[in-house]
């Protein structure tokens, strides 16, 4: 939320349509993404019901739990799953390997993205991980090869989903919500229908997005009305024995809730790939292509399975890497969008104006007592100027050249450019330009201890994580 | 309450059978205090589900039959064979050395009973507890009552209170999973405010030091059926709860708003009608209103056009302003603002003027 978000979406009510906020796509949508939408039975732990998945529009995948309350029935389900994620991974690794930095490390071209309705699909692919990644393929309960594999890279998709800037796994009616401000409220924005109704149509199709008989929920949860006429006849027939007939019918119900949302993800992805992609987009996934060339490494030389509670400097050094991708996340997205500085400028921590006054060529005397290149410029901007005098400045356009604000009289800022003077020219008189005090590697973190130095305070020196059979050991009636 | 408002509330709610309060109700009417609209429906106990689908604009929390019986096998299991699992739990979980287990299930006693007589009855069985004049650890089913703006609601409880060395215990029994030591933070916050409410009502009943801020809340532990228990200190929602309580509008004087003689008996008035004696109610619309008041659609509806509509942030963010239509015409000086609004319109001209620079036509 920000001043510019609420007042775009002050604009949505009244014009009857989504308003922009934003004029570039600042998250990557692959050429071949995953969608999957899932759905759970109402009052279990994520006990999964169905799924819709693919590569393809017209090519889902449906796959569906006759009893959901049946443990083998329910891996059979991950199996299914499983056989789909794990090829389109293996796929990514096809498409070629580059290397990269000084120590020529490797890097696949491509990386999987999941594609999810909402962010309770994220919590579904999460949980999912959690519960099949430790399952054991031999003894008591032994389940196929491929469900603790499926559950290691959902659990890695999941983890990526927390760090900003990945579009590892995407919940659509976020991705949509970064770019289009909507005449409703962000609680009703995690309706994907609603939310692709303000953007292709009006008000009358959001509206209509919350009648389940029109558009089924976007899972994980189904809508009870359905359940309770529906889904509970189909599975008596299966409990009762009739397996076939429970099938055909489950088949049929639960395509006709999944298929609209089915079309919907692919309607916001043509959306999402109208808009012309942000600058750093390529770099952010270029961040996914290496997290998944180390994690398929990590797993092909026989890894563990991630711990079920990350220990305390893993825990600590995370969360800093969280809050620095933040930090990043949002300052890029401002430098490659204006609409997106236009928040900044709002809040005064950028602004934009012509620039009225330019001395290329001028010379201060230098701290070594040599007279050195400092540029002179005079911006004058009807932004509200809140940033102080000393702060150091760049521009969109020249992300290297840093200005330092010398004097604010007025509507005028004075600047002179400290740093980068070669990397582009001064601007000139007559150029229009924005500066912002928000800098994507402005984040200084503390220096964190070494696992081996944990202090007492944090459970001292941490034991290294093994999987152990009491992970696989759970109890499931 | 007074009998002329007890009258009133009566004659607003006809011939249909009053519906009781629960522990969600409680929790969700201090939710959004300022509501008149669901502070008079909820006191006049009238059926605001059907209600709601009678005048247009339906509820759309139903609730699957999956989650019921998933609730109710799970509440079962736990209480099964004279609570064992319950007290091993108790035991293991939360190191309590319970000796003796002697229980009494306070549901009923055969036969119509009206709720007078099962609250003074639970009333009996909990003191004699506390007071070590019964050797009772369980006590399941009391049934409580609570003053909720001058007006006493029971609420029909689904707990177990424990007792333990004087003092009671509340135990909330949920079917939510604790996956890892971690679940659902918003199922877990329901859970405590709801806890809450049995907390202050058991403590108007016996005094504040019989019974204790943390209650115990019982869940299915990760993808099993097993029962885990935690225990949760609710101090922060009781304090906000009580605070709350006490700042409700006097129903009385909300009843004396009302305009003489109407009534919202679904049998005999018209949708117009209905409509029109619901709008002599006062509603507070909010987003969050859709996951818990049956009104919601309705208010939504008349709320249409106001900024609050969007969410608090955004109407904060448009500088408080009433209406989006009112926020715009301020924003592009198309109207001349009043002293109050005088910041919020500079800052909506700056930034419709910011927007408008950078935004594609």
């Amino acid at each position: 939320m920000s001043a510019i978000s609420s007042y775009a979406r002050a604009l949505a009510v009244d014009g009857g349509r989504a308003f922009p906020i934003a004029t570039r796509r600042h998250v990557h949508i692959a050429g071949e993404p995953l969608v999957l939408i899932p759905l759970t039975m109402a009052g279990e732990a994520n006990a999964p019901l169905a799924a819709m998945v693919g590569t393809r529009r017209d090519d889902p995948a449906l796959l569906i739990v006759p009893q959901p309350r049946n443990r083998d029935l329910r891996f059979a389900f991950a199996d299914e799953l499983a056989a789909v994620v794990l090829r389109y991974v293996e796929d990514r690794t096809r498409q070629g390997i580059e290397t990269y930095g000084k120590n020529q490390d490797p890097r696949y071209l491509d990386a999987p993205q999941l594609l999810v309705p909402n962010p309770g699909g994220v919590g579904f692919v999460r949980l999912f991980g959690r519960s099949t990644r430790f399952r054991r393929t031999t003894g008591e309960y032994a389940v196929s090869p491929d469900v603790p594999l499926l559950g290691r890279w959902l659990s890695f998709l999941a983890e990526r989903a927390e760090h900003p800037g990945s579009s590892a796994l995407l919940p659509m009616t976020s991705a949509l919500n970064l770019h289009w401000a909507t005449g409703q409220s962000s609680l009703e924005d995690t309706n994907l229908a609603a939310t692709l109704g303000w953007i292709t149509s009006g008000p009358d199709a959001a509206r209509e997005a919350e009648d389940p008989t029109v558009w089924p929920p976007a899972g994980p949860s189904t809508d009870p009305t359905f359940d309770n006429e529906i889904l509970a006849p189909a599975l008596r027939q299966w409990d009762e024995g009739r397996h076939e007939r429970a099938r055909a019918l489950l088949d049929r119900d639960l395509r006709t809730q999944l298929e609209p949302t089915w079309r919907l993800m692919w309607q916001a992805i043509d959306l999402l790939r109208a808009l012309p992609a942000g600058d750093s987009v390529d770099a952010r996934w270029t961040e996914d292509r290496n997290e998944f060339t180390s994690y398929y490494m990590y797993v092909n030389s026989g890894g563990y399975p991630q711990p079920r509670r990350d220990q305390a400097v893993a825990a600590a050094r995370r969360l800093q890497r969280l809050e620095r991708e933040q930090t990043a996340f949002d300052a890029t997205l401002a430098l490659d969008d204006p609409l997106v500085m236009a928040n900044y400028r709002v809040t005064g921590e950028a602004f934009a104006g012509t620039v009225v006054e330019s001395e290329p060529d001028r010379k201060v005397p230098g701290d070594k007592g040599r007279r050195v290149l400092r540029p002179l410029l005079v911006v004058r901007s009807d932004d509200p100027l809140r940033l102080t005098v000393g702060t150091d400045v760049v521009s969109p356009g020249r992300r290297k050249q840093v200005a330092k604000i010398l004097e604010i009289d007025g509507d005028r800022v004075t600047l002179q450019i400290e740093k980068g003077m070669t990397v582009a020219p001064t601007p000139a008189v007559g150029e229009e330009i924005t500066y912002t005090s928000v800098f994507p590697e402005g984040m200084q973190s503390p220096k964190l201890p070494t696992a081996e130095d944990t202090p007492w305070t944090h459970g001292g020196p941490p034991q290294p994580y093994v999987a152990s059979d009491d992970d696989a050991r759970e109890v499931w009636e | 309450m007074e009998p002329a408002t007890q009258a009133r509330l009566s004659q607003l709610r006809g011939n249909a059978p009053a519906k009781r309060h629960n522990a969600r109700t409680v929790a969700a009417l201090t939710g959004n205090p300022g509501c008149a609209r669901r502070a008079v429906l909820d006191a006049a106990g009238i059926d605001k589900n059907a209600l709601a689908a009678q005048v247009g604009f339906p509820a759309k929390f139903g609730q699957s039959q999956f989650a019921i019986t998933r609730g109710n096998s799970f509440e079962a299991q736990v209480k099964a064979n004279g609570y064992a699992q319950l007290v091993r739990m108790l035991r293991e979980t939360l190191g309590l050395d319970i000796e003796e287990v002697g229980s009494k299930d306070l549901e009923t006693v055969g036969g119509n009973e009206s709720q007078e007589l099962r609250h003074i009855r639970a009333r009996q069985a909990l003191q004699a507890a506390v007071e070590g004049r019964e050797p009772l650890t369980f006590l399941d089913h009391p049934l409580l009552r609570l003053d909720v703006g001058g007006n006493n609601v029971y609420l029909e409880p689904d707990l177990v209170a424990f007792h333990h060395d004087g003092v009671l215990h509340v135990v909330e029994i949920k079917s939510f999973a604790i996956i890892d030591d971690q679940a659902d933070g918003s199922k877990v916050a329901a859970a405590a405010r709801q806890s809450a409410v049995y907390v202050l009502a058991l403590r108007r009943l016996l005094g504040d030091d019989r019974v204790s801020h943390d209650v115990v809340l019982v869940c299915p532990k990760d993808f099993s059926n097993q029962p885990t228990a935690v225990k949760i200190d609710v101090r922060k929602q009781l304090i906000i709860l009580d605070h709350q309580l006490t700042r409700l509008a006097r129903i009385e004087s909300l009843v004396e708003l009302l305009p003489p003689g109407v009534s919202l008996d679904l049998a005999t008035h018209t949708r117009e009608e209905l409509l029109t004696t619901l709008a002599t109610m006062e509603a507070r619309y909010e987003p969050s209103c859709l996951n818990s008041c049956e009104m919601a659609y309705l208010c939504r509806h008349e709320a249409a056009g106001c900024t609050s509509a969007l969410g608090a942030t955004v109407r904060e963010e448009l500088g408080g302003v009433e209406t989006v239509a009112r926020a715009l015409e301020l924003a592009a000086g198309r109207a001349v603002p009043s002293v109050e609004e005088n910041d919020a319109a500079a800052m909506l001209r700056n930034t419709a003027r910011i927007y408008g620079s950078v935004a594609p036509a």
